[in-house]
């Protein structure tokens, strides 16, 4: 057992600071090849895995250090934070894939332009979002900055004791954060199209992703296996401390109570996807739609593989460093460390800044876009100047913008990381951060579902939950950090007791983010549906929720007709887009749009669908909202009436179906065709077989007919030929009568047999008196040939049901053939009857020349003999076995032969018991 | 000299009355039941004609016709197919191999006797 740390271990700061910027430089290597791969036309990060591994840009520095963190003082309720996502992966998934296919088909690019564009391109809501989501989601980058500082401290200062604090304010995360921004700028917010991919970045995430997986599970690893002797050890060495009892036990009191754990999970499937990191790794980033199908066990698996080894490492902090000195949220890099596994220890803190830094890097892209999609761009674009000062100086504008707003970002995370961040935890300061996004449930989720929710309800909605939110959780943080008086926390806002942020409306006994949660949400739902029941949405609003709602049924390969009146001249429109797209890029967009649905370019007014398709590139660019505004400030717009709007949009739904119709029953025609041509087919194949066998039969029918005639001319034409020769033609005349009448009938059987005429006449047959019967039939000839039968037949076979006359023909047919098969000089033919568990088996051997293994199966085929002239041909019709095998399947049974040229023929053929 | 008929057929009722058919006709008659026999006795007799049945095991009627037409110290021997084969391919067959007749089995005998008489009397 490990004794309690007393000196501080660590390493080299300045070789740390090095291998930060090594690990920084690598990560540009990797963008920067993805990128130059795309240019080659190959796309590395379109794949499943790629995206499934973006997605996991999901855990943070929060996940890689907090979760030990929370685990020490709360148990194992950090699993809420993956077993949401979880949970939503496997029951909502269609969803999120609503939501994805609904950002396609408007090209909206962040959750500010995804609730704007769905109430009615609103301005307004946008920037709501947008300075919510700013306030909600700094702290929590400023939490990573404060993490990758802290990790510093620990592998470079102190080992990870509690005291002993570096507060400056310019110190290597200062850097950091810089080096983070430039890489931001270069990979992020170098084009001004917010819908493009971001491949080098999300290959860099996708890559940290790995990087922090593979650091913590060797962390864990270390720890389990290197350390302790397992999981079993150290749960049961920690089972045995008092005061680590209780974390492993999930009771009400320990603060963590069932209603916390639903509310954390609940929080937890929301954040997946309203973090504006989430929305733009699985939205804005995705490439395939068909990927969010495999991600959705894919990142689950993730999830699991990291968590499995935070208790193990949480208990064996909590007993290595059992004085506390050493503060549970680095126990994952102080352990190695102070074992002296500096390599373990670096690499573990690479993987926490991969954590950290992939989170920043999203993160700051997607508040960025929304920055300057919804805050900055409507400001530049309102000023009238804007079309005048000429396309590169506003594509430079808005790169500028874009950037500025990365800054501005980021400082404000360091900033706070530097100030009220020092006093919370990790865990606290990213579950506040998910209570904020929660508050967008409400209208995203209304909003793909319910039509009826409109503009001012969202609005009402979100604003109400912000400012609980606010109110519940942000107030007493600031009060925890000397910010504001800590009266309001006992006595409430105005002294009024029901309103004490921790106890709203006398609320009690929830813990903070329950509390928070619960009256928000409520609060924020309320208002959503009762100010959308009782206003009335606007023409375009209605519009966007159809869209929305129906998104499945109004977007199809079919475009929808656009819902759009008014005059707008193409050279115009092109102007405009090429102020934000460039000239050659938007000619060579109009054109291939125009060429893919044959839309006419020469007009000089434009097609209402290249005006829709115009809008939506625009989007992509600037937001739905300023692209809606921009392209009416280019046309001459008629304001359409809500009942001519509906209809527009019904009679489109219904073209929509009626070509799905169209083109189900034309699936189906093309499907008929080709089994009418197959059945054809098949008919044809058979007319030919029933010529072919007619021509068999009458062939096979002429040869005793010549010699009938032959013979009966001779003998009518010669009264005085002697005696003995008459006899002799007189006795061919009577054989040949036999086998003509013979074959006759067997071609009739066998018709009878094939078209499934002949029903079976079934009894209980004793086959073994059946066999003797007909092998005593056949003594004579056996004699003449003196050939020997053997009989091999167990004589306690029960009775079997089958067709006596039929089965009796198939035992001469088959016996008929041994018989002439069987050796000239010493025949021998064995006949056997055995009883297998559900079926009988009859075996006639012979000793003769054998069958090749090639004919096996054609011998089977009707006057299989007389298409194969070659063979020695033994007098008989040439259907026996033909017969035979039809018999046998009407039996359900089953006849074949097994023989090798030179070594006789073993004929078998099974009955299975018939019900 | 009494002109030689070499019937091959290996049906046993229809040599038996193709061979009493030709001796009443007065010729010297010679049997075969397969292609080899009919091979052989070609070679070592050199009939005057051949009646032919074509569907044998071993070498086919086609295949003994070709042998005689296409040797030069045996193709003047006249070669009558009879076949149960009745398709004017097959008999078009005989007849491009060198045939001088093609009858379909079942044949009159009192035809086909004559149709032998006329041709040996050329």
């Amino acid at each position: 057992m490990p004794s309690p740390c007393d000196v501080a271990k660590y390493m080299n700061e300045v070789f740390v600071v090095f291998c930060v910027f090594l690990y920084l430089a690598i990560l540009f290597g990797i963008a920067y090849y993805a990128e130059f791969k795309l240019k080659r036309g190959k796309s590395i990060i379109n794949n499943p895995y790629v995206y499934a591994l973006s997605l996991a840009v999901y855990c943070t520095a929060w996940t890689y250090y907090g979760s030990v963190g929370r685990a020490a003082t709360h148990g194992i309720e950090f699993l809420t934070t993956y077993i949401g996502p979880t949970i939503m992966c496997a029951l909502f998934l269609p969803m999120v894939g609503k939501i994805l296919r609904i950002c396609k088909a408007q090209q909206l690019t962040s959750l500010a332009d995804f609730i704007s564009a769905r109430y009615g391109k609103n301005f307004t809501i946008a920037i709501v979002v947008t300075v919510f989501s700013v306030l909600g989601i700094t702290p929590y980058i400023a939490l990573q900055l404060k993490a990758i500082g802290k990790s510093m401290e620990v592998i470079a200062f102190n080992g990870g004791h509690v005291n002993n604090v570096n507060t400056s304010i310019f110190d290597s995360t200062f850097f950091i954060a810089g080096i983070i921004s430039v890489f931001i700028i270069l990979f992020g917010a170098r084009s001004v199209d917010a819908s493009e991919k971001h491949e080098g970045l999300v290959a860099a995430i996708a890559f940290e992703s790995i990087v922090k997986l593979v650091a913590f599970v060797a962390a864990g690893i270390f720890v389990t296996y290197g350390l302790f002797d397992g999981f079993s050890d150290i749960f049961l060495r920690a089972s045995r401390v008092e005061e680590l009892r209780h974390l492993f036990q999930f009771e009400l009191g320990t603060g963590t109570s069932y209603t916390s754990w639903m509310a954390l999970t609940f929080l937890a499937m929301l954040a997946i996807v309203f973090l504006p990191r989430q929305f733009q790794v699985t939205v804005v980033e995705n490439i395939n739609e068909n990927h969010l199908r495999k991600a959705a066990w894919l990142f689950p698996l993730y999830l699991f593989t990291i968590n499995i080894f935070v208790l193990p490492i949480m208990f064996a902090g909590k007993l290595i460093f059992d004085n506390g000195a050493v503060d549970a949220d680095t126990f994952v890099l102080a352990i190695p460390l102070y074992f002296n596994e500096h390599l373990l220890g670096l690499l573990i803190f690479i993987g926490g800044f991969s954590a950290a830094t992939s989170m920043i890097i999203v993160e700051t892209i997607a508040l960025s876009t929304m920055i300057s999609n919804h805050i900055a761009l409507p400001v530049l674009l309102s000023a009238k100047n804007f079309k005048t000062a000429g396309e590169d100086k506003l594509i430079r504008t808005i790169r500028t913008i874009r950037q500025a707003s990365i800054l501005v970002i980021l400082m404000l995370a360091f900033y706070y990381s530097k100030t009220v961040a020092q006093q919370a935890t990790l865990v606290s300061i990213g579950l506040i951060s998910f209570a904020a996004v929660a508050q967008f449930a409400p209208s995203v989720f209304g909003g793909i579902y319910w039509r009826e929710g409109s503009q001012k309800g969202a609005m009402a909605g979100i604003c109400m939950g912000a400012v609980i939110w606010f109110y519940t959780l942000v107030i007493p943080s600031m009060t925890s950090a000397g910010m504001i008086s800590s009266k309001i926390m006992n006595e409430g806002l105005f002294h009024i007791t029901m309103l004490k942020p921790y106890e709203l409306f006398g609320l009690t006994g929830l813990d903070s983010i329950t509390h928070s949660l619960f009256w928000s949400l409520l609060f924020n739902t309320a208002a959503y549906a009762v100010v959308s029941l009782y206003t009335k949405q606007s023409v375009q609003e209605v519009y966007q929720s159809e869209l929305f709602v129906n998104i499945y049924k109004l977007d199809g390969p079919d475009l929808h007709r656009p819902v759009w009146r008014g005059i707008a001249y193409l050279p115009d429109l092109k102007g405009l887009l090429a102020t934000f797209l460039g000239e050659e890029r938007t000619q060579k967009l109009i054109s291939s749009y125009a060429h893919r649905h044959k839309i006419p370019l020469d007009d000089k007014h434009a097609d209402p669908r290249i005006v829709a398709f115009s809008e939506r590139l625009l989007s992509g660019v600037i937001g739905s909202a300023s692209a809606r505004i921009m392209v009416s400030s280019v046309s001459k717009e008629e304001e359409l009436k809500i009942d001519e709007l509906l209809n527009i949009l019904r009679e489109s739904q219904q073209i929509i179906e009626l070509n799905k119709e169209l083109r189900k029953k034309s699936l189906e025609l093309t499907r008929a065709t080709d089994e009418l041509r197959r059945a054809n087919a098949i008919l044809k194949n058979l007319d030919l077989q029933k010529d072919e066998f007619l021509y068999t039969v009458t062939h096979e029918l002429r040869t005793p007919l010549t010699s009938i005639r032959a013979m009966a001319e001779i003998v009518h034409d010669n009264p005085d030929i002697d005696i003995e020769q008459r006899q002799h033609f007189l006795t061919g005349l009577i054989k040949e009568t036999e086998r003509l009448s013979h074959l006759i009938s067997q071609v009739l059987n066998l018709e009878r047999y094939e078209s499934g005429k002949q029903q079976l006449n079934l009894s209980y047959v004793n086959l073994y008196t059946l066999l003797i019967t007909v092998a005593e039939s056949f003594e004579m000839l056996l004699n003449e040939k003196s050939i020997k039968l053997e009989l091999d037949a167990q004589g306690n076979v029960a009775p079997w049901r089958c067709d006596e006359d039929l089965i009796h023909q198939v035992l001469v047919n088959l016996l008929s053939n041994a018989i002439k098969f069987a050796d000239a000089e010493n025949g021998r033919i064995a006949l056997a009857l055995e009883q297998k568990q559900e079926e009988v088996r009859v075996v006639v051997e012979d000793n003769g020349k054998g069958i090749a293994p090639a004919l096996h199966q054609l011998i089977f085929d009707k006057f299989f003999q007389a298409h194969n002239q070659t063979l020695k041909k033994p007098e008989g019709s040439g259907l026996g076995l033909a017969i035979s095998k039809k018999i046998v399947e009407m039996h359900n049974g089953k006849i074949w032969v097994e023989s090798e040229v030179d070594k006789g023929c073993r004929f078998i053929f099974t009955l299975p018991i018939i019900e | 000299m009494a002109r030689k008929v070499l019937v091959v057929d290996d049906d046993p009722y229809i040599l038996m009355s193709l061979e009493f058919l030709m001796k009443k006709s007065g010729y010297e008659v010679m049997v075969a039941r397969n292609g080899k026999e009919a091979l052989t006795l070609v070679d070592q007799e050199v009939p005057d004609l051949v009646l032919l049945d074509i569907m044998m095991p071993d070498v086919d009627g086609y295949g003994i016709c070709s042998y005689i037409k296409t040797n030069n110290t045996l193709k003047k021997i006249k070669v009558v197919f009879l076949s149960a084969k009745t398709k004017e391919a097959d008999k078009q067959k005989g007849l491009d191999l060198g045939a001088e007749l093609y009858i379909t089995k079942p044949f009159a005998t009192k035809e086909l006797v004559k149709k032998i008489d006329a041709l040996l009397a050329e």
